[in-house]
């Protein structure tokens, strides 16, 4: 074995990067921690209140109920788009022209930004003069969807999906490119239906995919407010009010800062927890590589 | 085997920095001697009549005046984190009432009260229900610096013909279209139930008609039991009985103002009727001209409630918005120089006027008799200088963590998925 010392970069090499990580990645979590300890509207100066904001986080209903709205939308997210990636994304993997044209258009939503996209389905959801007014009267539906608690969520999902399916997609069929082709010709000489090849080699062989795709989705479900915020504000009532969001009302509509810090560092804590949670659960640390040859 | 930290502390961090960001101090001129600077929110026509006026004032002024203005939704927490930094306005636009008050608390605004007894003229130009709206405790802190919005109850005219109906005067009367209406198939009422604050319109409206403006005066006055004051829960209870009459259609809390759904379906004769700040006239103007002007476009005072403590005339809404001086500044003399020449001079009143505003000013019944939007101008003008009290909308009177607390209450009262006295409970614990 050669020694490590002399053909691996050096501390230096990697200084630049710390460097950046410690101030805009380390130093905030630092510092929200220590102003989840005080009270500040972001005027003056924060004022030391110890654990105050603590024993009332771990008091608040809505808290719990947020908490409650996230997890449930998180796993609604990924289980409508994990599957729906994976069949898209194979299906688009093949060589065929049709395929490649109606991929490009599907790809579409990832040219958009998520207010835009939260913008335009508002508009498109709108009760009187948006969709629901033209097709509702039709099949008897009267047109109510952000303004009903239960179905303003699976808006909110089916927006998600919208939005972030064409991403997963890709990394579903850039996935599937890479399965050897020679597995599948044994399979087909064996007699395997084209069903049998889907599950017994293209999934089994993307499981590294599923597992990376999956941690954006969940870790990225923790973070991204702005469709929630722009389409319902948390609304009706708090029906949609997520984590993320709830934080974001408590620090800058209530301008509680400190309180808003504390849920800061929950959702800080919630997304490292989750992400290796995911990792570890899934053995993708212990990853090997599976392509042939390699 | 991963190295790189997951992405997910990448993630989140950025998220925390956000929250962190705007505390590190903002860019930005900072306060000097002989420069005053103004900000404001950005509101094309308004800004230009206001330069206009500051550069006639730079003139001949000692210390030049420059306006710096902001975009809306980003103003109120540039403002926070600007105030008591170096990086501070002389004068700043604001909401007055309990947005002024938080600022008021922590010193950082100056007391104009010796400054207006010593300019009786200027005090005395504007309209005192709507200066009141700038008095903290036994100070004024601010003056009036745009035009007043009070919120009036829109009609169309034509539908409510055809229905053989005139304008509700009470509660009664409106309890009655509402049923006629739905009868004929029209939404009564249009309210925009995604945003809490159209919801406020109505309830802060039936407590001023029926218990008067002490009893939210006993809210901003932090008073124990204000909000469980009788006239408050009747008021709450009045809402959920037009709710389950179906005044407003079974759609209410998936329509939203700023999408402009709202004012479209009055427009269109879909809806008879919308309670709206006097802001909306513009809407229409440029969404359904031919409705504004077309004689279908009714506006009357919100109706009065048989047997209510409150005065008919009463007004509830945003009075104006207001400049008030910042008590750090270096030039407080300037500022208030700078304030006495121009929100009262002809030409900034005029220029407001023309820019389809109704300042909170005496005596321009004639200029606005001669404006674009007369009728409304004059309609809007009387109602406010009659006004026994002008109530401002209150989730700007109060501290912003009630405020949002009492919006999602709102939402749920309407929605009936809270009761008036879990509401009221709730509330108690913000006074």
């Amino acid at each position: 074995m050669r020694s490590s010392a002399t053909e691996r970069p050096g501390f230096v090499w990697v200084a630049p990067a710390l460097l950046f990580f410690g101030l805009f990645g380390l130093g905030p979590v630092v510092i929200v921690l220590y102003l989840s300890m005080t009270a500040w509207s972001g005027l003056g100066s924060p004022e030391w209140v110890g654990l105050d904001n603590w024993v009332r986080l771990g008091n608040d209903d809505q808290v719990r109920s947020s908490l409650g709205i996230t997890m449930f939308l998180t796993v609604l997210c990924w289980a409508t788009q994990t599957p729906m990636a994976l069949a898209f994304g194979s299906w688009a993997a093949g060589t065929q022209k049709s395929r490649a044209v109606v991929s490009s258009i599907f790809f579409l939503p990832l040219l958009l930004s998520t207010a835009a996209i939260a913008l335009l389905w508002k508009a498109i959801l709108e009760p009187h003069y948006g969709l629901p007014g033209q097709i509702g009267p039709l099949i008897g539906f009267g047109g109510n969807i952000l303004g009903d608690s239960t179905l303003a969520l699976y808006a909110i999902a089916f927006i998600v999906l919208w939005q972030f399916l064409p991403f997963h997609m890709l990394l579903y069929q850039a996935a599937a490119r890479q399965v050897p082709k020679s597995l599948y010709e044994a399979a087909e000489l064996d007699g395997a239906s084209p069903i049998q090849r889907f599950l017994r080699i293209t999934v089994p062989q993307l499981r590294h995919t599923i597992i990376a795709s999956s941690v954006l989705m969940i870790v990225g479900s923790m973070t991204y407010f702005e469709t929630v915020l722009l389409l319902t504000g948390g609304g009706p009532g708090n029906a949609t009010e997520i984590l993320p969001l709830y934080m974001y009302t408590q620090g800058f509509v209530s301008f509680e800062m400190g309180y808003a810090s504390a849920i800061a560092v929950v959702l800080v804590v919630l997304g490292t927890g989750l992400s290796l949670l995911v990792v570890r659960a899934t053995g993708y640390s212990r990853m090997t590589s599976q392509r042939e040859g390699i | 085997m991963s190295r790189t930290p997951p992405i997910s502390v990448i993630g989140s961090t950025a998220l925390a920095l956000a929250l962190v960001a705007t505390g590190c101090g903002s860019s930005g001129p900072g306060m000097s001697e002989d420069n005053l600077q103004v900000w404001a929110l950005e509101e094309a026509a308004v800004n230009d009549v206001l330069q206009a006026s500051m550069d006639s004032y730079n003139e001949g002024a000692e210390v030049e005046s420059e306006l710096i203005t902001f975009v809306n939704d980003a103003y109120k927490q540039r403002l926070q984190v600007a105030l008591g930094s170096p990086n501070a306005p002389d004068v700043f636009f604001n909401w007055g009432g309990g947005n002024l008050g938080e600022y008021v608390d922590q010193g950082q605004v100056f007391n104009m009260t010796t400054a207006l007894d010593e300019n009786p003229e200027f005090r005395d130009s504007f309209l005192p229900s709507v200066l009141d709206v700038a008095r903290i405790e036994d100070g004024y802190y601010g003056v009036p610096m745009l035009g007043m919005q009070p919120v009036v109850l829109f009609t169309n005219n034509a539908v409510l013909e055809e229905s053989g109906l005139e304008a509700p005067q009470t509660y009664d009367d409106l309890l009655n279209a509402v049923e006629v209406l739905q009868e004929d198939e029209v939404t009564p009422i249009v309210l925009p139930g995604a945003q809490g604050w159209t919801q406020l319109m109505w309830l802060s409206y039936l407590v001023e008609r029926i218990g008067g403006p002490d009893v939210f005066q006993a809210v901003v006055d932090g008073e124990e039991g204000a909000w469980e004051h009788p006239a408050m829960i009747e008021a709450m209870e009045k809402c959920q009985e037009l709710v389950d009459a179906g005044a407003f259609g079974p759609n209410f809390a998936s329509i939203d103002y700023d999408g402009g759904g709202a004012s479209a379906m009055l427009a269109n004769g879909d809806a008879a009727m919308f309670l709206m700040g006097s802001w909306d006239l513009s809407q229409q103007q440029e969404n359904a001209p031919e409705f504004a002007s077309g004689g279908d476009l009714g506006y009357v005072p919100f109706p009065v409630v048989e047997g209510g403590d409150g005065e008919e005339g009463a007004v509830v809404g945003n009075p104006s918005n207001y400049f008030s001086i910042n008590n750090d500044s270096l030039n407080h003399d300037a500022a208030v120089d700078f304030l006495v020449e121009t929100v009262t001079s002809d030409e900034y009143v005029n220029g407001l006027i023309d820019a389809g505003q109704v300042p909170a000013v005496e005596g321009i019944e004639d200029q606005l008799a001669d404006s674009d939007y007369a009728d409304f101008a004059v309609f809007t003008h009387g109602m406010v200088s009659e006004a026994p009290s002008f109530t401002q909308s209150w989730d700007q009177a109060i501290p912003p963590a009630a405020a949002e607390a009492l919006l999602t209450n709102l939402q749920l009262l309407f929605l009936s998925e809270t009761t008036p006295e879990d509401f009221a409970a709730d509330m108690e614990s913000y006074l």
